[in-house]
């Protein structure tokens, strides 16, 4: 019944040859030494599978298309027979009371002992209606997943931080799944973008599956190993930033030499993520290098920060539009007309007491 | 150091000791260098043409942002040791009597001076209550949130593993929620601090002009003389 990961490979048709060579991916991906390689093979020879049961709320199904199309093909089979058999329900052949059985055979079979990736989140108000699956609402189906599974996977920044349904006024109160009350205490990782990057969210699985302990999580709960640095850190364009060589308009000339998208909202320096070193769609492209800024997806909140395209965020809390520059400009301004107004009366309030003057 | 009485006061007191002074004078030459300089990081100069490589324009404007944050924090470091080195009136900004009545009412009574309602100042040897007052939650709470936050923000750039990170970053980051709330909020300091200069300025040119001790001529040479024998009011 239990079979290991090697023998899912292997009916798959994988070679041992291939299955090698993803160890050694797998090592390299997760900034692992070459001993590490042999280790992760021991590991899917040996152990058996963990199921993964894959949960859809308020979502686009962003995180589960890029996952699918993961740089490595290898990689995406392996990841994918090793979890999409068992539950989600974007991708699974089972459909109705069939599929929703499932959930319940895994959380009874493997209680403690299995994998719940979260894609979306879970609007709470009217007592969640606005997500219903199989007739219930989502968050009741997050929660008693949740209860007895080994970890969670927050895939991308809806279950991380809310993302774009989350934002201001929130009229579903659309809540990220580490903030969901009354949810079993499991550990969390937190896959923030939107949508994650494949080849991370690959490794981070295939890093929980292997090793069976959580990567190393930094403060907010993300996996140092990709959330570590920013975008900016490692940008190809970071000489220009440094020379001073700003885009100034989508069509000038620096537009076209590729020069540095800071003065155009480029949110790369605000930004943790491994766009600029993992890159896109098999390490073809990402956005900065496509000509455009980055927006900072795979950061809380860059869905209520005002325009994608200026370097300054909007501040709401005035209720017009302002950033640090206007309210700031505003204030000094303030200050130095109270200050001229408070000279000019003293001015006067000393001419009128001619007596004050001596010294 | 001479000790007021309370009749009389001597004609001058040394206030402002030579590290106090030269405290100031350097804070008065970084928080200018790294106002600027901030605001080019903010909102760079126009763009500069030709290859890469023959520039480095934003990264002199960084260096010296970088390097006075270094010295502002290092002053500030020295200026606390100092408070508890030098004359009581080096603690005077640092520790303001928040629970003392003479120093509400002093407070008070500046307002009064300031809102044209009070005919004659007070008379100090230090500071006066009002100016403590912001010296203390402006200017201390100011110049501390800055290099607090001003080093988080240099951490993200030592990255992981540095000092900067560990001290700064790896706590400071989580509060604000992310990188960019913290840019925004260090942004916003810095006009606070602005502000903070322009009004500096102005009571102090005022208060010279107006009041009845010299204000100026202290920083310069730390002794402060007074205009009339009147008692001072801030006897300790």
């Amino acid at each position: 019944m239990n079979e290991t990961f090697y023998d899912v490979m292997r009916r798959q048709g994988i070679t041992r040859r291939s299955f090698l060579k993803f160890c050694s991916l797998t090592a390299a991906s997760l900034g692992l030494s070459p001993a590490f390689a042999p280790k992760i093979a021991h590991a899917m020879e040996t152990k058996p599978r963990i199921p993964v049961l894959w949960l859809h709320g308020l979502e686009c199904t962003c995180c589960s298309e890029s996952f699918i199309r993961s740089g490595h093909p290898l990689a995406k089979d392996v990841i994918l027979s090793m979890l999409s058999l068992d539950y989600d329900d974007t991708i699974m052949a089972a459909a109705g009371h069939n599929a929703e059985a499932i959930i319940d055979e895994i959380v009874e079979k493997y209680k403690g002992n299995y994998i719940l990736a979260v894609e979306g989140n879970a609007p709470l108000a009217e007592d969640g209606m606005y997500c219903i699956i199989g007739g219930k609402p989502f968050v009741e189906q997050l929660k008693y997943a949740a209860e007895s599974c080994k970890a969670i996977i927050s895939w991308g920044s809806c279950a991380s931080w809310g993302c774009v349904q989350a934002a201001k006024p929130n009229p579903t109160r659309a809540t990220p799944v580490h903030k969901i009350p009354g949810l079993a205490d499991k550990p969390i990782i937190k896959v923030p973008g939107c949508p994650p990057i494949a080849e991370v969210m690959t490794a981070v699985v295939a890093y929980l599956l292997t090793f069976e302990k959580l990567p190393t999580l930094d403060r907010q709960g993300r996996p140092q190993m990709f959330y570590s640095q920013r975008i900016h850190d490692k940008c190809y364009r970071r000489p220009h930033f440094d020379a001073g060589q700003f885009v100034e308009h989508w069509d000038d000339e620096a537009a076209r030499q590729g020069h540095c998208l800071y003065k155009m909202g480029c949110k790369g320096p605000t930004t943790y993520n491994a766009c600029s070193t993992v890159r896109w769609n098999e390490g073809v492209s990402f956005p900065i290098q496509s000509g455009h800024g980055c927006i900072g997806c795979s950061e809380d909140g860059f869905w209520d920060k005002g325009g994608f395209y200026q370097r300054l965020t909007d501040i709401n809390d005035f209720s017009i539009e302002a950033n640090a520059d206007a309210v700031g400009g505003t204030a000094a301004t303030v200050v130095g007309v109270g200050i001229a107004a408070h000279a000019g009366l003293t001015a006067l309030k000393r001419a009128k007491q001619p007596g004050a003057d001596q010294q | 150091m001479t000790e007021p009485t309370s009749t009389s006061v001597p004609h001058a007191v040394y206030v402002y000791e030579k590290p106090v002074r030269l405290w100031h004078s350097l804070n008065a030459l970084v928080i200018v260098a790294l106002t600027v300089t901030g605001y080019l990081i903010a909102s760079p100069l126009a763009s500069v043409g030709g290859e890469a490589s023959n520039h480095f324009v934003m990264g002199y404007v960084r260096f010296l942002h970088f390097a006075a944050g270094y010295l502002l924090a290092i002053g500030l470091l020295f200026r606390a040791y100092w408070a508890y080195a030098g004359n009581e009136h080096a603690r005077q900004i640092f520790l303001p009597p928040l629970l003392s009545r003479d120093f509400w009412q002093g407070v008070g009574h500046e307002v009064l001076w300031y809102a044209f309602l009070a005919k004659e100042p007070k008379k100090y040897i230090g500071h006066n209550p009002l100016a403590v007052l912001f010296m203390h939650f402006v200017f201390v709470w100011g110049m501390l949130f800055m290099i607090l936050t001003g080093f988080a923000l240099y951490g993200e750039g030592t990255g992981q593993g540095s000092w900067q990170h560990a001290l700064f970053s790896s706590w400071v980051l989580p509060i604000f929620g992310d990188s960019q709330n913290l840019h925004s909020w260090h942004h916003l300091v810095m006009w606070l601090i602005v502000c903070f200069i322009m009004s500096h300025i102005y009571v102090a040119v005022r208060e010279d002009k107006l009041s009845r001790q010299t204000i100026l001529s202290a920083i310069v040479t730390g002794w402060r003389t007074f205009k009339d024998d009147k008692p001072v009011d801030d006897i300790h």
